[in-house]
């Protein structure tokens, strides 16, 4: 395992606004491994959804910056795959098209026609989709979109996949379902993952790390806690498990105690 | 006067869709009675209304041609213009079989001979001119689609073009087609010069006249469709790293053929309204020279001639508006989003 797969190096970004340059984030810190899960937690408007734009190449950190296996990120790319939060399908293709826009642009040199549509479902698989491939996304659930989003972005086969709160825009039911999905999926392929969530429970049972942020503004990270659960992990039996309660209250007290709203 | 025809006949056009609708799905026969009622009845009442008011007002006024003509003798009057069509059709085929019948003689004589194929020089008739102008009003509008449409999604995309030339845009938009006529007339006189012209002046100045009064409303709503196009939309496209022309056509032309196509139904509607100005004063011979002309002519029959042209139209004004929306239909992926 290379020990410095994701290099996030004092990360401070400046927006410009009307009363001179606010401050979103100051100072971030972060080293993540090949293979490794974190989850980024925090309350809304902390800067999570930044830094994993400024990861993803979106947004340009105004000093400090990132490296990705030693070379600087300094626009999009396919290697650092995105999972937005409202699944951005495009709504005039079809689930197999919104995964083939992907591929194609990723693998058009490299793989042959077979081998391309081949690839395309095999993801479509993986995240269980494959009996809908021809729908376009009106003609499917929130949970089943995002599935494909996320197959769109496996599909690329990232160096780093990122997740912007996936299953945020999703109910409690099929949440709990996407999450085992994923750890299923992640299983498998072993992926370097960042996501963000607003959940507690999420973060603790998916991530190896949570990064837990302070409130902006000059938000920064608080504390990482390393979550030393065995995988696979089981929802219902963890349920009870000690050292998952006690990991659950920490992040809660961090969030609650020593990080609350000073005003919603 | 032309949104309210508009407004009926869309009325009429949706009432028969919510009825087809209500008999397949099989409700009640009293509720698909009361659709009918409300879907096709109404209309006609209101036409009914319509026209008795016409022709009790166009009673009482008298003109220098006459009386106004009520609904009656404007019935009458299209009745006349669609014979004399028929009747001009009929003297055309004779010319032609005499001139076959005279060649064929000729070669019989002396198969050597030249034989020469004149067209036939009738004056056009209503259906033909009704006829020009639909194609002057559609080439000057695909010209402008043509022009209008690469603009506005590169103003779209690019906000320091839209900056630099919106005010050009804006300066141009409000203005009448009657103030371009002149100059489009005297620099087609000046360019288009052609002993064997493909196309007569008259058409290229009206067309081009409607070319220049269709360009602004595609332009606008093609700038603004594409550049509220959704911002993730734009982040999947840099995260894929998608090349310029892929983005294009994958991505923005499709999410904003909404937009576009409001502006292109609004640039249509205004074409279509500057074209019967257009000819007149150009002398293309469609209807807006049908209008002038009967106007010039001075009969006793020219105002009831002129309000067939009137609703002649209003109707075509219509069905192009509505080729437009079947058109939408046929390319958008949003099926919901087309029927307004």
């Amino acid at each position: 395992m290379n020990n410095e797969h994701l290099l996030l190096s004092k990360v401070t970004i400046d927006f410009p606004t009307a009363n001179g340059p606010f401050r979103a984030l100051d100072d971030v810190n972060l080293s993540i491994k090949e293979g490794e899960f974190v989850s980024l937690i925090g309350h809304s408007g902390c800067g999570k959804s930044t830094v994993l734009n400024i990861v993803a190449g979106l947004h340009r950190a105004t000093s400090g910056g990132v490296l990705l296996d030693g070379r600087e990120v300094n626009e999009p790319g396919p290697e650092r795959a995105v999972v937005f939060q409202n699944h951005s399908l495009l709504p005039w293709l079809t689930a197999y098209e919104n995964v083939e826009l992907a591929v194609k642009q990723v693998f058009g040199n490299t793989k042959s026609k077979a081998e391309m549509g081949e690839w395309i479902r095999h993801n479509l698989e993986l995240v269980h989709m494959e009996h809908a491939m021809d729908k376009r996304p009106s003609e499917i659930s929130g949970g089943m979109k995002q599935r494909v989003g996320i197959a769109r972005a496996l599909a690329m086969e990232p160096k780093v996949l990122l997740m912007d709160e996936p299953f945020g825009a999703l109910d409690a039911l099929t949440r709990a379902h996407m999450q085992d999905s994923l750890m299923e999926i992640q299983n498998e392929l072993c992926n370097t993952v960042i996501m963000i969530t607003h959940d507690v429970d999420e973060a603790v049972l998916l991530s190896d790390r949570i990064v837990m942020m302070t409130n902006g503004p000059a938000a920064t990270i608080g504390e990482i806690l390393e979550i030393e659960l065995e995988r696979p992990r089981e929802r219902l039996s963890l349920a009870n498990d000690k050292q998952y309660n006690h990991y659950r209250a920490e992040v809660l007290k961090f969030l609650h105690e020593r990080h609350g709203r000073v005003a919603a | 006067m032309s949104t309210q025809l508009m407004t009926m006949f869309e009325n009429v056009r949706f009432g028969m869709i919510d009825n087809m609708v209500k008999k397949f799905r099989g409700k009640s026969i009293r509720g698909t009675l009361h659709g009918m009622a409300k879907g096709a009845l109404l209309p006609l009442l209101a036409f009914g209304v319509f026209l008795m008011l016409w022709s009790s007002v166009a009673a009482q006024i008298k003109t220098s041609l006459g009386q106004v003509p009520g609904p009656v003798q404007v019935w009458e009057q299209g009745v006349t213009l669609y014979n004399e069509h028929n009747q001009e059709r009929v003297k055309e085929q004779a010319f032609i079989e005499r001139q076959v019948k005279r060649n064929e003689a000729k070669l019989a004589k002396n198969p050597d001979a030249k034989v020469k194929i004149r067209p036939y020089t009738g004056k056009p008739t209503y259906l033909d001119q009704i006829w020009t102008s639909i194609v002057t009003v559609a080439t000057g509008f695909l010209i402008a689609s043509v022009i209008a449409i690469p603009i506005g999604i590169i103003c779209g995309l690019s906000s320091t073009i839209y900056t630099a030339i919106n005010p050009l845009i804006q300066i141009f938009k409000p203005v009448s087609p009657l103030a371009w006529l002149p100059i489009v007339t005297m620099i087609v006189s000046a360019v288009y010069i052609s002993d064997d012209p493909l196309f007569s002046k008259s058409y290229l100045n009206s067309a081009i006249t409607v070319t220049l009064c269709c360009l602004w409303p595609t332009i606008i709503n093609t700038t603004v469709g594409v550049s509220s196009m959704d911002s993730d939309l734009v982040n999947v496209s840099r995260v894929l790293r998608l090349g310029w022309a892929t983005k294009v056509f994958k991505i923005v032309l499709p999410s904003s053929i909404p937009m576009m196509f409001a502006g292109l139904r609004v640039s249509l509607g205004i074409g279509w309204m500057v074209l019967i100005a257009a000819e007149m004063l150009a002398q293309n011979p469609g209807l807006g020279k049908f209008v002038w002309d009967e106007f010039q002519n001075g009969s006793s029959d020219s105002l009831a001639r002129i309000m067939v042209a009137v609703f002649t139209i209003g109707l075509i004004g219509f069905l192009l508006d509505w080729m437009m929306l079947q058109l939408q239909r046929f390319v958008s992926w949003d099926k919901a989003a087309t029927v307004r």
